[in-house]
């Protein structure tokens, strides 16, 4: 693989053991706590996880909708998770596929290194638009959930 | 001091929220981000072309906001490519504007109780 220069790279700084971050990155019942869309909804990552298989980003309502599709490409707990990430219907054409990496490093004072490079979306603006304000709010939304054992209260919460 | 300064780098918890105000606090480095905004992963070089200031003062300007974790690093090859981070800022909106909107849309949401049932009386 060449080196390719990332679009983008989110970092956080979580107070908690490689694991943990681990286990939130392919536990659907934690996902459905921090994955949330701009309108609230919660979404989930659906997969065996290992090496070639296929993966869904599901809406967690009645119809489970289908955003985004990949295949996992490397899964190493609880190092590092590359998937591929492409609309549904373009899953066919890999020349539209975009890569998602998450790096999981323990860092000092019981810290742990989150990072999460997002490659190949230069080819399609509307997608780079969107995931680019998603991921903020995922990531901090996991480690308020992981250092706090709640995610931030939902707006239509009474 | 070496052990001094290896701690004062630590994005521990407590410390987290004031560096990122502090790194906010000043417009060239407000103007760094926005630099990275316009084009993300750019090099100390590419960074320094729009900057009306001394080579030396945006490497500090951008230890700064690396070390409020607002500037993530890259490295491809020999060269160190500057990532806008905005997972603080998200932190910081959540904490200290999301807030304020949900207490907002709670009095909308009473506001629309109210009128709908002055409604009902009426009918």
């Amino acid at each position: 693989m060449t080196m390719k220069k990332p679009d983008f790279v989110y970092v956080t700084y979580i107070a908690t053991t490689p694991e943990k971050v681990w286990r939130a990155l392919v536990d659907t019942d934690l996902m459905r706590e921090y994955w949330t869309d701009s309108s609230g909804c919660a979404r989930v990552n659906v997969s065996d996880w290992k090496p070639g298989s296929r993966w869904e980003h599901r809406r967690v309502d009645d119809a489970g909708t289908v955003d985004i599709v990949g295949k996992v490409v490397e899964s190493n707990p609880p190092h590092r998770l590359v998937f591929t990430w492409a609309r549904p219907t373009e899953a066919g054409d890999e020349s539209k596929h975009s890569r998602v990496a998450f790096d999981i490093e323990p860092y000092s004072d019981g810290l742990v290194r989150l990072t999460v490079t997002h490659d190949d979306l230069e080819r399609d603006p509307k997608m780079l638009a969107g995931v680019s304000g998603g991921w903020p709010k995922v990531l901090s939304n996991l480690k308020t959930l992981l250092e706090t054992g709640r995610a931030f209260p939902r707006s239509t919460a009474a | 001091m070496k052990v001094l300064s290896l701690r004062s780098r630590l994005p521990t918890r407590s410390l987290d929220v004031d560096k990122v105000f502090k790194a906010l606090a000043d417009p060239g480095r407000r103007r760094l981000l926005d630099q990275l905004h316009r084009e993300n992963g750019q090099t100390l070089t590419a960074l320094c072309e729009h900057m009306d200031m001394t080579r030396q003062a945006v490497t500090q300007h951008l230890q700064q906001l690396e070390d409020a974790n607002l500037v993530a690093i890259v490295w491809q090859g020999r060269e160190k490519l500057h990532y806008l981070n905005p997972v603080p800022l998200h932190e910081i909106h959540e904490r200290w504007i999301g807030k304020f909107e949900r207490g907002r849309l709670g009095a909308l949401r009473d506001l629309k109780k109210k009128l709908e049932s002055d409604d009902d009386e009426k009918t």
